[in-house]
């Protein structure tokens, strides 16, 4: 593993960072990302951020640009968030929902995006059930193409946005024990994470029922246990995944009382990680099944500074992928 | 019309000739075996050095997908990519649509492969009515017909009790029952095996443990009912062990591996293309050690028969996300390339071993004619050119499909020529001095 | 490299700016500098020192990128893409009269950029621009106030601005480029 890269800050703010420029088309995951790749889009985030805190908080960097959020899945924030964050850059943004029901009855993921591809959008965010969906999308289309989120695959501004809340708060990634606790198997934000956090050098510890730990996950560079308070032991942050209901028809574990009773994060439990611990939580929260309420609305909860982050941490992302030049001669 | 192949290397396990010999063919018969044989009114066929004359390979476990569902592939096109990729038999499954459950769908089966007049066709019929798992298909009418054996392959017998019930009846009739082990509950919606690649691409797996739960239920009927019982497409090492026990007891049990479960690993589902749709089967692309277990297997005899599963798939049905991209690739074409190169070339096993797997096991599984070129056996001859390089090229396949993960490789074998009953179906371009043929 | 200012010569000439602004603004009421990213900062914050020695009053300073205002962002790119920085202007611009630092001015783009972006944040009273060199080629109608060095030069020539807090000198050289202007 390549030694952590620092933030602007550790570095000195005029100081040039190791790489300038995301030389990718798309941004399909956090797996194939290098660590100066990840300080890159985070270092610009935090001037992205900066954008969101002036009276007119818009600029025109990606004007003239069409985006299209096409999202197979239903979703209120990640969508709202990529969507302010466009028009923050001033881009065109385009706006598909797609029911499942049309996706069954009809037309392929291929033709629809062939159809899109055939107006010409700059950039696609594709949200989708099936793993695998934007790998496929990118080889059809030649729009560059960001995944926010798919399948039980990867979710990778998510994971870009809790590094940032993160950074902010720690000013590192490297050397933290970060604890992420719920239903392993088939998160993707999980994924994302750890990829992100094992490459920045954080110390990283899943925990959920040994039925919905994925199989062989100490390959991914993490420790797994089904004890969360040896999971959140000295931890500088909990995470908190979210446990469907429907988990239980597939006997993954017995109960949601019973869930929360082994696994839920309360503030009892709390007092066994480190005295500044952050509690995070990608939402949408179940209380009383991962997190109980006095947690999520707690001191240590940083839940909504997350969602602020978000729109700073896709603005990054969509500014980075656009693509920019170079001529430092034009002053 | 006879003609006498003169001077080629002939491997026949059955007869135990490894060497060169001379093969007279007389008709659609074998009629003499020898070195030197007079050639009077014979035409000679001088067989290039460095070929290999063998038994014709027999392909146990193929989906010819006619009737129903010819977009993907018909009996004609598939006896076509049979013969081209050296197989002078093959069997098909009764999973078309309708299912292959009664004399109509498999003599119209026949119908059609009498019409292309290239490879045998030995038609397996349903276990079950539809294959729905409620029902004994009529076994003695589809063993009229000229079923050689039954199956519900695609999926698993649906109980025990009908297994148990199935293998009783074919047993009267020396029908093996072949099935697809799999145990459904653990399989689930699974697309993957379960492994660390599955759980990085987050893909649903199903475990060795799943296949493996069905050969062992398998075996348990076998010894109860004394029927023979194949296992399809075998890739679990969990599998072998059980089979291996199995075979000790001397339960009739055998079973078959498709190439791409000797070859490739679940690796294949990241690299070169990830997410590729054909990289997903039923069973799937295993771990390295399921797939070092099959090369195991096939090296000490406890693998029978090679089988490729040949399932083609149109392009639309799998340019699509991987979890809806339908399971199987092809195999028909790329399949002696593939065993020359990662079986015999690697030392692994030799070319008599070969022959048993590809062609002689098959036969004696299947109860049909072949496996050998002892005078009296059909002239169903597949000729291998084993140092030939060859390059597998998707889009030349003669399959009408062309889902295969083995587009652009690079490998050491292939086949000369094929011959069904004396007349030759194939001739491969690339091979010298085979005008004659 | 020919050195067409050194370390004095640059000394002297943001004195000499920091006394043309006095004189012309009549004193630093109102007055706010704001540095163009990157080394328009260290100007500005050198230019507000001078005037505290001046006129004994601290002159806001603040920071602006405007990497994301360029014109020519999002054509295709050969080199590293700029990295956006954070603008830090930790006052209102609205009626302050904004003296613009910047270290080059060549086609005026980024000046233009810098207005666009300023105009963004506030509605200030007027801009007056200050640079180090001035060195000709304008491709768009922009003049600059307060000029350190005004240096004819060829469009085969670079002008590099160092800086004692970014490079650990002070000097501005003139370079000769290969094969014309980027």
């Amino acid at each position: 593993m390549t030694a952590p890269a620092q933030t602007q800050e550790q570095r000195g703010a005029d100081a040039a960072p190791a790489v300038t420029a995301l030389r990718r088309k798309d941004l399909l995951g956090i797996a194939e990302l290098t660590t100066d790749e990840i300080a890159l889009i985070l270092d610009t985030a935090e001037a992205m951020k900066e954008v969101g805190e002036r009276p007119i908080k818009k600029v025109p960097a990606l004007r003239g640009k069409t985006v299209v959020n096409l999202f197979f899945e239903p979703s209120t924030r990640t969508r709202t968030s990529f969507e302010i964050a466009e028009k923050r850059l001033s881009a065109d943004t385009l706006n598909i929902a797609v029911a499942s029901s049309s996706v069954v009855k009809g037309e392929t993921l291929a033709d629809t995006a062939l159809n899109l591809e055939a107006m010409h959008p700059d950039m696609i965010v594709l949200r989708h059930s099936s793993s695998g969906a934007c790998h496929l999308l990118s080889r059809i289309c030649r729009s560059a193409i960001i995944n926010a989120g798919d399948g039980m695959h990867e979710h990778p501004t998510q994971a870009l946005l809790d590094a940032f809340t993160i950074r902010e708060h720690k000013r590192r990634l490297a050397g933290l024990k970060v604890a992420i606790v719920g239903d392993l198997a088939h998160s993707r934000v999980l994924r994302s994470n750890i990829h992100l956090l094992t490459k920045m050098g954080s110390d990283v510890w899943v925990c959920g029922p040994p039925t919905l730990i994925p199989t062989d996950i100490a390959r991914f560079g993490v420790r797994a246990t089904s004890y969360v308070d040896e999971a959140v032991e000295g931890a500088d942050v909990i995470m908190l995944l979210r446990i469907q209901l429907e988990r239980m028809e597939g006997a993954y574990f017995p109960s949601l009382r019973e869930y929360f009773n082994v696994f839920g994060m309360t503030q009892a439990r709390l007092k066994r990680a480190k005295p500044d611990v952050m509690i995070m939580h990608p939402g949408p929260m179940n209380r009383g099944v991962e997190i109980a309420s006095e947690v999520a609305d707690g001191p240590y909860s940083v839940i909504l500074e997350q969602v602020a982050n978000g729109v700073a941490v896709r603005m990054a992302v969509l500014y980075l992928l656009a693509g920019g030049v170079a001529h430092e001669e034009s002053a | 019309m006879k003609r006498v192949l003169k001077g080629g290397r002939l491997v026949d396990p059955v007869t135990g000739i490894d060497g060169v010999h001379d093969v007279l063919v007389d008709g659609d018969r074998i009629a003499a075996v020898g070195r030197d044989l007079p050639v009077d009114g014979a035409s000679v066929v001088e067989v290039p050095a460095g070929l290999v004359i063998c038994p014709g390979f027999i392909d146990m476990h193929v989906h010819l997908r006619e009737p129903g569902q010819e977009h993907k592939e018909t009996v004609a096109t598939g006896t076509a990519a049979a013969v081209a990729g050296g197989f002078t038999a093959v069997a098909c499954m009764p999973n078309t649509t309708p299912v292959n459950d009664n004399a109509n769908v498999t003599a119209y089966i026949l119908t059609k492969a009498a019409e292309a007049n290239l490879a045998r066709v030995y038609p397996i019929g349903a276990v079950s009515r539809g294959s729905k798992g409620e029902l004994l298909a009529d076994i003695a009418e589809l063993r009229q017909a000229g079923c050689v054996a039954i199956t519900d392959d695609g999926h698993p017998v649906a109980t025990a009790l009908l297994l148990r019930r199935a293998m009783e009846y074919a047993g009267m009739f020396g029908m093996p029952v072949i099935e697809h082990c799999e145990d459904p509950s653990l399989k689930g919606d699974a697309v993957a095996h379960e492994g660390y690649q599955a759980a990085a691409l987050g893909l649903r797996g199903m475990p060795g443990a799943c296949e493996a739960l069905g050969v062992e239920r398998g075996i348990l009927l076998s010894e109860l009912t004394g029927t023979h019982f194949h296992v399809a497409h075998m890739s679990a090492r969990a599998s072998l062990r059980a089979l291996r026990k199995g075979k000790e007891m001397g339960v009739r049990v055998t079973c078959e591996v498709a190439p791409h479960h000797f070859t490739l690993t679940d690796e294949a589902l990241v690299s070169p293309v990830p997410y590729d749709t054909n990289a997903k089967m039923n069973p799937p692309l295993r771990e390295a050690a399921d797939r070092d277990a099959m090369l195991a297997g096939i090296a000490d005899g406890s693998v029978d028969a090679i089988a490729t599963d040949h399932a083609p798939h149109h392009y639309d049905e799998k340019n699509v996300e991987f979890d809806r991209a339908p399971f199987g690739i092809v195999g028909l074409e790329t399949a002696v390339p593939l065993a020359l190169d990662r079986l015999v070339h690697t030392g692994l096993i030799r070319l008599p071993r070969l022959v048993e797997l590809l062609s002689v096991n098959p036969a004696r599984i299947l109860r049909v004619q072949g496996g050998t070129l002892s005078p009296g056996a059909p002239a169903d001859i597949t000729i291998l050119a084993p140092d030939l390089k060859v390059r597998i090229d998707a889009t030349s396949l003669r399959s009408r499909s062309k889902n295969t993960p083995f587009d652009g490789w690079e490998l050491r074998g292939a086949v000369a020529a094929t011959v069904v009953g004396g007349r030759t179906l194939f001739v491969n371009e690339a091979v010298d001095g085979l005008n004659g043929m | 490299m020919p050195v067409v200012m050194d370390a004095d010569r640059i000394g002297r000439a943001l004195i000499r700016i920091a006394h043309e602004i006095v004189e012309r603004n009549r004193g630093v009421d109102d007055l706010a500098l704001v540095g163009v990213r990157t080394r328009g900062v260290p100007l500005a914050r050198r230019i507000a020192k001078s005037l505290r020695d001046i006129t004994g009053e601290e002159v806001p300073t603040g920071a602006l990128d405007i990497t994301l205002y360029r014109d020519d962002l999002m054509r295709q790119s050969v080199g590293p893409q700029p990295l956006v920085r954070r603008t830090e202007i930790p006052f209102s611009i609205d009626d302050k009269k904004i003296l613009l630092v910047d270290d080059v001015l060549y086609t005026g783009r980024t000046t233009r950029a810098a207005l666009d972006a300023l105009i963004d944040y506030g509605r200030p009273k007027g801009i007056q621009l200050v640079v180090l060199v001035d060195r000709g080629h304008r491709e768009l109608p922009i003049k600059a106030d307060y000029v350190g060095k005004n240096l004819p030069t060829s469009l085969e020539e670079s002008v590099q601005v160092h800086l004692q807090e970014s490079d650990g000198r002070d000097e501005v050289v003139l370079q000769q480029m290969q094969g014309g202007a980027v």
